[in-house]
This record gives structure tokens, sequence and C-alpha cells, in this order.
């Protein structure tokens, strides 16, 4: 059994869509990917603030 | 000496007058109206919606900071414009109503040189019947959190049927659009996973049955048409991502409504197909639509001209193409640049306050001729860049005169960030965090998508919550004007 995949079964609007599996989830709160993630959205949100300005 | 008179003193009023008064000096006048004692942080009160904040940290007394920078502060409601004067003086004004303690409902005629309505929207709740009391308050039947004191009764509200659940009994959970004209998608859609998280922590997440209702066409509409992203080598709509992050925390939805009757325990809807439905709920943080605050005008001989200077739905008129027609010739170049009023040139509105050309997403209308559309988000960054452009036009006519060539921040140029949270807590929360660029997309510079795609995303994870945090205190730091306040942008 694949836990991540339980949901598509719960209803036609969830069979129709993407769930994101372990390594997906893990990434979210993994402390180091984050961190590299946390620049790279800082960075690209400077980029638009400037570009908006 | 010139007079610049600022009616609201939200994210657009706020920054519109500390940035003219930063820029004018003590040799000019500005003045703040707002009915409001206080400033809110508005993203935040999703945190004390769920009570993970309290309702004195998303919010500080407007008037130490506008004593300290210099700009008078009126705590009233604006209800005239007299844009000509009167008969034998032609000096503009507005009337004001004091809304504050001891000289509640007291008038004063308050004169202008240069006039900004940023005043934010009306709650439009009374729209829906049932949604508000009759007298343009949020009725009793579902809650809110427009407002800080609104988020303060949502989570008292949310406690007892968490209670409840812990006590074994399921309860029914609605968030969503109050009203098929609805915009702030963006809260809500926050909110429902901040109750999601919350219920988790809980322990009750198994009793709650949690359900979306929202006059989007598709989920990820967000009031823009949706957005395109770059996610694993594709490029996806919003919609997947929306549809995902529904799936995967198991939050069932029904969009394409227009919410048409709020009764106890239970809400009228139509569907796009025409159809009509129910559903019930123990539950329901439902966003009310807005209007313009309702504002008259009036000329020198007292003729009314509201219509010279609001749209119907009570938004100002401003430099937009308003007869552009039919969503086939809809353009970018349609969106306002300057925020000036055509009629008078010393007028200008900031932030929701103004009349958007029209919608951004496709326009929807039921068989029955209901119209079901999100109309156009300018509540957050947008607001903040339009103030500060209108406070540098101002000032530039002030400084230089009447015929400067005004400063332009126009939406279809200009980006916005959203940052979704879902808890609040540091290390164990998640967030979406969004970026589109620009705001209404533009076909012509961006074919295919409208937007350029190397600055419009979306992901999840710790990161867009740890920026979430940064914001909350980086803009309350901004707004209460402390040592670098100019440095941190709009």
């Amino acid at each position: 059994m694949v836990k991540e995949e339980l949901n598509f079964a719960k209803s036609d609007d969830f069979n129709l869509t993407m769930l994101p599996g372990k390594f997906a989830k893990a990434m979210r709160t993994c402390k180091i990917w984050q961190l590299f993630r946390f620049m790279v959205i800082n960075v690209k949100m400077l980029i638009v603030v400037s570009k908006s300005h | 000496m010139a007079k610049l008179v600022i009616m609201g003193g939200g994210v657009a009023g706020h920054t519109t007058a500390t940035f003219a008064k930063k820029w004018l000096g003590n040799g000019h006048e500005v003045v703040v109206v707002t009915p409001n004692s206080q400033w809110n942080w508005i993203p935040s009160n999703i945190w004390v919606g769920v009570g993970q904040m309290e309702k004195s940290e998303v919010t500080f007394p407007l008037a130490p900071v506008y004593e300290k920078a210099g700009i008078v502060y009126k705590q009233a409601l604006a209800t005239t414009i007299h844009p000509e004067g009167r008969e034998g003086d032609d000096t503009p004004f507005i009337v004001i109503k004091s809304t504050e303690e001891g000289a509640n409902g007291e008038t004063e005629e308050l004169t202008y040189d240069y006039l900004v309505n940023a005043t934010g929207p009306k709650l439009n709740f009374d729209a829906t019947p049932g949604l508000g009391n009759g007298q343009g308050q949020m009725g009793d039947k579902t809650v809110s959190v427009c407002t800080a004191e609104h988020a303060v009764h949502a989570n008292e509200e949310l406690t007892k049927v968490f209670e409840k659940a812990k006590a074994g009994e399921r309860q029914k959970i609605l968030v969503g659009t109050g009203h098929g004209t609805c915009t702030c998608q963006g809260a809500a859609f926050e909110y429902i996973f901040n109750i999601e998280h919350e219920a988790k922590k809980a322990g009750v997440r198994d009793m709650l049955d949690i359900k979306w209702i929202s006059n989007e066409a598709f989920l990820g509409d967000f009031g823009m048409g949706g957005l395109h992203m770059k996610v694993g080598g594709y490029t996806v709509s919003s919609k997947i991502f929306a549809e995902s992050l529904y799936a995967e925390r198991d939050v069932e939805w029904i969009i394409g409504a227009h919410t048409s009757k709020v009764e106890e325990g239970k809400i009228e809807y139509e569907l796009l197909d025409g159809t009509m439905h129910e559903e019930e709920f123990d539950f329901a943080m439902l966003i009310p639509p807005f209007s313009g605050v309702g504002f008259k005008a009036y000329a020198k001989d007292g003729a009314d001209i509201t219509d010279k200077l609001f749209m119907p739905n009570g938004f100002m008129i401003v430099d937009a193409k308003y007869d552009a027609g039919a969503y086939e010739n809809w353009k970018a170049s349609d969106w306002p640049e300057t925020y000036q009023n055509p009629s008078f040139g010393n007028i200008f509105a900031a932030g929701i306050a103004f009349a958007p050309p029209h919608l951004i997403s496709k326009p929807m209308t039921s068989p029955n001729g209901t119209a079901i559309n999100p109309t156009p988000p300018r509540t957050g960054m947008p607001a903040g860049i339009i103030g500060k452009a209108v406070a540098h036009s101002v000032c530039d006519m002030i400084k230089k005169g009447d015929d400067v060539e005004l400063h332009k921040a126009s939406m279809a140029e200009m980006g916005a960030a959203c940052v979704a949270s879902a808890g609040k807590g540091v290390l164990n929360g998640t967030a979406a965090a969004m970026t589109v660029y620009p705001v209404v997309p533009d076909f012509e510079k961006y074919p295919g998508t409208g937007r350029d795609t190397k600055y419009t995303f979306g992901e999840i994870g710790l990161a867009g919550h740890w920026i979430k945090h940064i914001l909350h205190h980086m803009f309350i730091w901004k707004a209460k004007l402390k040592p670098g306040w100019t440095l941190i942008p709009e």
C-alpha cells in the first residue's frame, strides 16, 4: 500500500489530479533543501519587487 | 503650503501618507482620515483566526505613529466629496464624521489641495441574504477573517467546533466565498489550510469534513485567471497545483458557485450550469463581496456628481480604459497607470479603492443570468506599490507644478508575491509561496501564458513558511516607521 496515493480513491475530483509522493513531501520539510529554496525564493521575490517599482 | 488629504489608513493609504510626508517635509501638510484607531496587518489575521496569534500581534495604534511622522490624523469617516468647493469659495473639501470616542458623530469640513482615496473596500455582507445582518455588518450565521475583530470571533467559533469534534461529534467546515462576485480567494485559501493543519495538531482531523466553496471557474484561479508555473520541467496551470494541494489534504471543493442565501447551518448556492444546491455546515467562513465605501460627490451648486468620480459599484474612476468591451478585446493596456481621476486632476485612488477596467478572470454567467466570477484582487503588494506611486506623483505636482509627468504603476507591469501558510510553527508548518509577474496577464508581451514564467512560480515547503514569518514582522516594522522602514519594499 502506498499511503500517499490513498486520497486518489476518495473522490472523482481527487482522482484526476496529482499527489506528492514520499520524496516530494520529505523535501518540503528538509531543512537543508528548504534553506536553499528560501534563498532562491527570496531572490526571485526581490527581482519581482524590483521589476514592479 | 499645500495640503494632501488621504482617506483611508490601510496598506495603500498608510504607504501614501508616510512616503508623502517623508518627501514633502514640514513645508506641506499631510492629513489621514480613517475611521479606525488601529492599523492591521491583514494577512496575519489568518493566524488570529486559528488562535495562533493574538489580535495585539497584528494591530497597533495609529495615533502615535502619525504623531511621530508629523502627519495630521483624523479618526473619522469621510462621507462626501466637494471637488469644486462651494458657491463663492473654490477650495475643494470633504465632509468627515468623527468616530473618536467622546466626539462620535461630530462632522467637520476638511479642505484639501490634493485628495487620495485609499479607503479600501466596503465589506458588502448584505449582498447575500443571511451573510450580513441587514445593517451592513456581518451576520451571526458565518464568520470572517477580513478584520482582526472578525478573526478573533472566527477563532472562538472554531474552538467550539474543535471541542465538539473532540467529544466525538462529527463537524462540517465550509470555507470560501459568500457571493458570486467575491475577490480575496487567497485569504480563504490560506484559512482553510490553517484550519486543516490545526485540526491535525488537535487530533480531530478525522472528525471534520472540510469543504471549499468558491466562485472561481476552476481551482487556482485566484481572481487572476489562474497562472502558469514551472514544475519538474513542465509549465503547468495553477489548477493542477491547487487541486493537488486540496486532494492531498482531503479537502473537497465546490467551484463556480454563487452563494445565494445563508441560513442557520446551511447555505444555498447556484452553480455555473444554473442548478441550485444546498450545503450544510457547523462552521462557515465565507468572504463577503467588496464594493466601494459609498461616497457621494457634489458640485459647487449642490448637484450630485458622484458619477464623475465613481463607478456604480462605488469604486473610483481613474485613468483606465472602461470601454474595452468583450473579453476578447481586453488588453493589458486597459489597466490604469497613474490612478488620477480624469475629471479632477487633484484626486487619485490607491489600492482597492480604484475601479478596475474589467475582470482579470474570464467572465462567467449562469444560464439564469447570475454573474459567477471573481473580481480582480488588488490588495497587498499592488496596493502598497500603487500607494507609493501616487505619493510620488502628488509630491511632484506640489513641488514642480500640476503639469508634471505622473508616476506609473500599472498592474499589468507589476508582480505580486503571495505566501499562504499552513500552520504557524517555525519547523512544522508549510506554506505555498507564489509569485506572479505581471498580476494582469499581458498576452502581447508574453504569448501563451500572459506572464513571465521565470518569475511566476509556486512551491510548497518550510521556506515559504519562514518567508511568511519574516513578512509579518518586516511589514509591521515598516508600518510603525521604525529605523530603516524606507528600505523595506512594498
